[in-house]
């Protein structure tokens, strides 16, 4: 490429950033990456960093599934703060209508080559003693894990700036487009591609892009050893991911290597500061505590929030954004960004350099939001 | 109405004044209140319940802050689960 002071500058250290930088460097591009405050401090260090495929689309599907095989690939060089460990995933059915929900789900994985176990009331309680008795069953996913996020981000940014990208924290980005990246300090700087990947943010810098803040509480136990062994999630999770627009709470459990427990989950629109919510957090230790009554004496040494990336169609912008071909998208990715931040930045940088795709890039392009304006 | 209560640390009883902490048990007891995550012994700091440094297994119940509650008969604290 030519004369710009960079192929190609990142907007947003997140893990999705620090994952296209570190593959965009690897394809021999003189890649920058720009954050205003630290590697994965925002939503990536907010969530929970459960490495697990979903089936809420095709799409979704295809990307999580690409994405978790590329987690397996990298885990022998992850570094061991990073914390990856398989151990597996259980929707959770409470009740026969669920328990219809755990076969249809695990005939799609099944037909694609995801392993999965079906639990009955007795193998669910003891693979997890600590779960309400009397629940219909659950699925297990053999191969979902969970991973600390911030330092998986910092271990691909460190991977990238020793391939020879740039790092630079601690200023704003004002504007971006047309080549060129405004920081708010009146720096400037000059890129033949520029990839907004600012998260929750990314649509303050790309008018027209239809990102909303959608808001998570989560809280975190002490050491509790032994305690919970797989990522427990209620099916009922699905229709609280799902709605749109109401906020909703989930139970969503995950074993943290420490024996901590991470405790989730809640989803609001509209709800902009960064405070814990005491009502809607009240709304989900409850919901936890329905789920696992064992959880009521631990003891809480934290709660936090964090803002999702959450696009209309649940599915991320991964590829040019029309208006402007010095601009590409990595961003949008709501509750997903850890898991599929590695497919991301894959068919990210097969789309600026020329490359065949592994996955097809069509659900994930931006230009789909012409098009559905221009059907509206 | 006897002045002493008679307890258990790991296992060995302890015999604290009515009215002692679980604290002052594992002071008598001579032991470590529990082991920080980089495998330091730590014990009461704050000794108004703040700081979390002074935490044992009381009756099987992990993370209890000792200087916060007052040892009773037959009490089995732990330090080594």
């Amino acid at each position: 490429m030519s004369k710009a002071a960079y192929d190609v500058v990142v907007v947003g250290a997140g893990i999705v950033g620090a994952a296209c930088a570190d593959e965009l460097v690897r394809r021999g591009l003189r890649t920058a990456v720009v954050d205003r405050e630290v590697v994965g401090g925002g939503a990536t260090a907010a969530g929970m960093g459960h490495i697990v495929v979903m089936d809420d689309s095709e799409a979704q599907f295809a990307l999580t599934q690409y994405s978790q095989k590329l987690w397996q690939e990298l885990r022998p060089e992850l570094p061991d703060d990073v914390e990856y460990e398989q151990c597996g995933t259980i929707w959770v059915a409470a009740d026969e209508d669920e328990m219809a929900e755990v076969w249809r789900k695990r005939d799609y994985y099944e037909k694609r080559g995801v392993p999965t176990e079906v639990l009955d009331t007795t193998s669910l309680q003891s693979l997890e003693p600590n779960l309400r008795g009397g629940m219909a069953g659950g699925l297990l996913v053999l191969e979902d894990g969970v991973l600390y996020p911030p330092c998986a981000a910092r271990y691909l940014m460190d991977r990238a700036q020793g391939r020879g990208a740039r790092l630079h924290v601690g200023s704003c980005v004002a504007r971006i487009g047309e080549g060129r990246i405004q920081l708010s300090d009146g720096q400037e700087v000059s890129a033949e591609i520029i990839v907004n990947a600012a998260g929750a943010c990314a649509a303050d810098l790309t008018p027209g892009l239809e990102i909303k803040k959608r808001k998570g509480h989560l809280v975190i136990t002490d050491r509790y050893p032994g305690f919970l062994r797989h990522q427990l999630v209620e099916l009922g999770y699905l229709k609280s991911a799902h709605s749109v627009s109401a906020d909703s709470v989930a139970f969503n459990v995950q074993p943290r290597r420490t024996g901590q427990i991470l405790i989730g989950s809640s989803r609001q629109y509209g709800a902009e500061h960064k405070e814990a919510d005491n009502g809607i957090l009240v709304r989900m230790l409850q919901r936890a505590q329905e789920y696992m009554p064992g959880l009521t004496p631990l003891s809480v040494v934290r709660v936090w929030t964090g803002f999702r990336a959450a696009t209309p169609d649940k599915l991320p912008y991964i590829g040019p954004w029309p208006a402007d071909k010095s601009l590409f998208l990595a961003t949008g990715h709501e509750g997903l960004g850890i898991t599929t931040s590695l497919g991301t930045a894959r068919i990210l940088a097969d789309q600026i350099t020329g490359t065949r795709p592994e996955i097809a890039v069509e659900p994930y392009l931006p230009s789909r939001i012409a098009k559905e304006h221009a059907h509206a | 109405m006897p002045s002493q209560v008679t307890l258990t640390v790991n296992g060995a009883p302890v015999a604290v004044p009515l009215g002692a902490t679980v604290a002052v048990a594992m002071a008598i007891a001579g032991e470590a209140c529990r082991t920080s995550v980089t495998g330091e012994p730590r014990g009461p700091l704050c000794g108004m319940g703040i700081c979390f440094e002074c935490r044992v297994t009381i009756n099987g119940r992990p993370h209890c802050r000792s200087c916060q509650i007052e040892c009773e008969t037959d009490m089995e604290v732990r330090t080594d689960q």
